[in-house]
């Protein structure tokens, strides 16, 4: 087997391998767990840096193996890919370190750890599978895999939520394979090609692929939370911090966005699509999901509630970039699928530093909060900040490229929702973070929990403070060269060739 | 070794076997696990044959149809004697713990006897030997039910025998009209011979109706669920996931060789029920308050899936239903033995108690839920490849009444079994009283579990083998 088919694999099981030891571990061996976590998501990113560099030099990686007759599970690195591959190992990286922390003495870790590195397997695998059946597996196991994290504290609220998940994930799924088959039964082939590999298809086949675009967008749509398939996210919230960390940044919300760019990119292809007339009501819907979320985020109380509405409205921001048919909306879409991921996590952890830390789970609870944890709310701010787009930070950048994106297409209509979002989003965040920083303190915290000397355990400070500076630094050095801007913008020169 | 006899001795192992167990009951279980690994030894041996000179007639003592008896080995009789195999090997290996040595020197001589049974059945070249066999059959395993003692167990038994009397009966009638009719039970000679004709349909629609009863197809599946869980966890395993595939085997044979000419109606009849089979045998299993009731009604869901091959023959149908054969023996097995576990270990299947149990016996748990992955067709899974491929048949064909039930069994079965893996997440403190598990207990569960999800990852293998002889192209050339 040469170099360039073991690669993908390899970086596949960098986190399968220690997952599967670490369900065999016993509960009390942390030392060895945590070496075996860490090592597992340090390997990956160097094997993720040498793909990189491999693909940069115009190296092809990719393994298959034959599933059916005439059917490859293929797992390939183009540069869409690499893409979503970088920000789920960087984020699980930090997300590790910090869950760590997190879950110091409660119950079941080997279990969680388990869980959370085959979480993390099953979205690599979405990042580089290579045709509709290997993202279908991947997407699958991802559902899976996802489950037990959000089931792990075992309350009946937990349970309740693990339920609604199922019922979401695995009817969504269903589209999906009923879709996929469907399109095989048509093209006869399911392999991702830059500009997609429908266009050449007879026209009378034109109305089944319209129908097999929304069954495949309403699979993917559930992870998505498009609306109105969202409401399984703000229920979800019941679970760690952690795999809130995962479910938003890492692994589910993203597997479902990234699904639709494949889609659309690859399957499609964006000009096919829009010549099929999907893309404009695909839009219309990501737009409303972007108002609803914001709508719904203003009136909860409870801080991970309203962060979730918040990734309902965010995440379909990489929908609408996707969705408005021209280059420099694509680049904004690409970008955002990585800023929406740094920004939302540094949210996260922050908030679970506080319901750690001080017992904190409302916005009413939250007043000078920011005199107790100077950190964690300067974090909390630079993401919120990003959220809202104040240049220069990175949701600015994505902001930009969307609206000038959408201006180049002609939609100007983009252009007010992304507005008026921004208006609400800047509705739901400073309130928070006037509270928290000028409102005089409570005289007690709801239960506050003894940490040394930091704030908090330094395991819970480090990941957000390395995820907020990942964001400033995306949004001031957004045009440098091998930034990420220039990566999206050669994945979109892929796409639109003359 | 390539012209050795294997199929003889598929059959004649596990015969000594059987009076091995029976003479020596102390020594039962190093004799049935050396027979089971012996026949696993020897159904690779007679695939390796297959795959080098082709479909195999052996006939007994020399004596060539239609005066003696042929063995005949094509694809679709290696694929059953495979499944029996491997599932076999690991029923086996978890009776050696589960049984009592009481219960074990009437378990062992039945088992080995039921395989006999099993191997000759799937080596029939004639209707008439596999009446024997079916009948054979039925007795070893309306034995084995038994097994277990007790007024469940007995009024189970009971009627299962009484059920497969009569299903053997009507498959007998069958048999008597085409003798009458064509002057033999060859199934190759009967091939060439069969016309169209009243005498024909009577002779189908009896032996069809018989064997219909023994698969346990909805509307007649009533006595499964009893029988299938009152049974010892090993034996419900090997009734789920062996004894009703052996009567849909048959009922594959004649479907294929004798009446290729049936046409669309009776097809779409099958196909019919096998869908309410589907919905019906999922709604039950949701309904269940007992685990093994609920795993039970399961096997009545999943023989639905089976019947779409006819429907769908004239695609991939005959493969993909085969496939789900395959992958259900493995993860039915895996399913009953982790029932088998909890019942062991807790002393009761109650579903809504079980999250004391389950988190205590993780290994267990895990086995259900990669069966139950296998069960709901999630990827990766054989499961999963076979329902692939049954939709793919349906949209191809442009049947698409079936894409909705594929879907909806697939949903159905989700939700039974997150019911279940779900108390493995609650946090229960209550003590309870519990009995410790033989380790190979809870192996061998796990075991069959990953061997049903390998089935997605190795599919081309095993669908290659299938289709040795050609047993499924027959269709349409009578």
């Amino acid at each position: 087997m040469s170099w360039s088919a073991t690669l993908p694999l390899l970086v596949l099981a960098s986190s399968l391998l220690p997952g599967l030891v670490i369900f065999f571990l016993p509960e009390e061996r942390v030392a060895t767990r945590t070496i075996l976590n860490l090592s597992g998501a340090v390997l990956k990113l160097v094997l993720v840096g040498v793909m990189i560099r491999g693909v940069y030099h115009g190296y092809h990686y990719e393994t298959s193996l034959a599933l059916l007759p005439g059917l490859d599970l293929v797992l390939r690195a183009d540069p869409l890919s690499l893409l979503f591959v970088v920000l789920s190992s960087v984020l699980w990286l930090v997300t590790t370190v910090y869950a760590i922390g997190y879950l110091e003495g409660s119950p079941n870790r080997s279990r969680f750890f388990g869980f959370f590195s085959l979480c993390v397997t099953a979205t690599i695998g979405v990042a580089l599978a290579g045709n509709l059946i290997t993202f279908l597996l991947f997407y699958e196991l991802l559902t899976l895999a996802t489950y037990p994290l959000i089931v792990h504290r075992g309350t009946e609220e937990a349970r309740r939520a693990g339920r609604t998940y199922l019922f979401y994930t695995v009817g969504g799924g269903a589209l999906l394979l009923i879709g996929t088959v469907w399109l095989y039964a048509i093209a006869n082939t399911l392999e991702f090609t830059a500009r997609g590999f429908l266009s050449g298809l007879d026209d009378t086949c034109h109305p089944a692929l319209v129908i097999i675009f929304v069954l495949l967008i309403a699979g993917l749509g559930v992870k998505a939370a498009l609306i109105p398939l969202h409401g399984w996210l703000p229920q979800a919230m019941i679970a760690p911090a952690p795999v809130s960390a995962l479910l938003h940044a890492v692994a589910v919300v993203k597997a479902g966005a990234f699904g639709i760019m494949r889609v659309i990119h690859d399957v499609y292809g964006i000009q096919f699509a829009a010549g099929l007339g999907v893309l404009l009501p695909l839009a219309v819907v990501a737009a409303a999901t972007i108002i609803y979320g914001s709508m719904r985020a203003l009136f909860q109380d409870d801080l991970k509630r309203r962060l979730a509405f918040s990734t309902v409205s965010q995440v379909s921001y990489i929908v609408l970039g996707t969705a408005v048919a021209g280059p420099v909306a694509t680049i904004g879409g690409l970008i955002h699928l990585v800023h929406q991921g740094v920004m939302k996590i540094t949210l996260f952890f922050c908030a679970g530093n506080l319901a750690e830390t001080l017992g904190i789970h409302k916005i009413s609870e939250m007043n000078g909060v920011g005199q107790r944890m100077p950190w964690t709310m300067a974090a909390f701010t630079i993401g919120a900040f990003g959220m809202i787009g104040v240049p220069p930070l990175a949701g600015f950048v994505s902001k930009w490229y969307l609206g000038l994106g959408a201006l180049d297409a002609g939609q100007e209509w983009v252009v007010y929702v992304l507005a008026g979002s921004g208006l609400l989003n800047a509705a739901y965040f400073l309130p928070i973070l006037y509270a928290a920083w000028f409102k005089p303190p409570a005289a007690s915290w709801p239960s506050e929990s003894s940490s040394g000397r930091c704030e908090t355990a330094w395991t819970l400070l480090v990941p957000p403070m390395v995820t907020a500076v990942l964001t400033l630094g995306m949004g001031l050095l957004a045009s440098a060269p091998f930034s990420l801007l220039e990566w999206a913008r050669f994945i979109t020169s892929l796409e639109y060739a003359p | 070794m390539l012209e050795f006899h294997w199929q003889a001795i598929l059959i004649l192992l596990p015969f000594a076997g059987a009076a091995g167990c029976f003479l020596w009951p102390q020594r039962a279980v190093p004799l049935g696990l050396f027979v089971a690994s012996g026949i696993v030894i020897c159904v690779i041996g007679a695939g390796w044959q297959l795959a080098e000179l082709g479909t195999q007639r052996y006939a007994v003592g020399g004596w060539g149809a239609p005066l003696g008896i042929d063995l005949y080995t094509d694809g679709l009789s290696l694929l059953m004697l495979a499944v029996t195999a491997l599932a076999g090997l690991g029923i086996s290996i978890y009776s050696s713990g589960y049984f009592s040595h009481e219960r074990a020197r009437y378990f062992w001589p039945l088992w080995m006897f039921l395989w006999t049974a099993l191997n000759a059945l799937f080596l029939s070249a004639d209707i008439f030997n596999l009446y024997v066999t079916l009948e054979l059959l039925g007795l070893a395993a309306v034995a084995l039910v038994a097994l277990a003692g007790g007024a469940d167990a007995l009024s189970g038994a009971m009627r299962y025998l009484l059920v497969s009397l009569l299903g053997s009966l009507a498959y007998l009638l069958g048999v008597a009209l085409l003798y009458h009719g064509f002057g033999s039970v060859d199934i190759a000679i009967l091939a060439q011979r069969v016309e169209p004709s009243p005498v024909v349909w009577a002779a189908a629609g009896l032996m069809s109706a018989g064997l219909l009863l023994k698969t346990a197809l909805f509307p007649l599946h009533f006595w499964l669920p009893p029988a299938h869980a009152s049974a010892p966890a090993p034996v419900s395993a090997l009734l789920s996931a062996l004894v009703v595939k052996a009567s849909f085997y048959i009922l594959a044979r004649l479907w294929l060789e004798i009446f290729p000419f049936a046409g669309p109606g009776p097809a779409l009849l099958m196909g019919l029920l096998g869908a309410a089979a589907v919905l019906w045998g999922g709604v039950q299993a949701l309904r269940q308050t007992r685990l093994k009731m609920l795993i039970a009604y399961s096997t009545v869901a999943q023989t639905g899936y089976l019947f779409l091959a006819f429907p769908l023959a004239s695609v991939t149908g005959w493969t993909a239903a085969l496939y789900m054969l395959l992958s259900h023996a493995a993860a039915k097995t895996a399913m009953f033995m982790a029932a088998g576990n909890i019942l062991y270990f807790g002393g009761h299947d109650r579903i809504a108690d079980l999250d004391r149990i389950v988190q205590r016996l993780p290994l267990t748990i895990t086995a259900f839920a990669l069966a139950g992955v296998s069960i709901m067709g999630l990827p990766p899974s054989g499961g999963f490849i076979a329902k692939w491929m049954l939709l793919e048949a349906a949209i191809r064909s442009g049947q698409w009444w079936w894409v909705g039930i594929l879907i909806v069994g697939g949903l159905l079965s989700a939700a039974w079994a997150f019911k279940v893996i779900g108390y493995a997440f609650t946090r229960s403190e209550a003590p309870h009283d519990t009995r410790k598990i033989p380790v190979v207990m809870e192996w061998s569960a796990l075991l069959m579990a990953m061997l049903a999800i390998l089935l997605g990852l190795f599919a081309p293998w095993p669908l290659a083998l299938m289709e040795i002889g050609s047993p499924f192209d027959r269709e349409g050339s009578g």
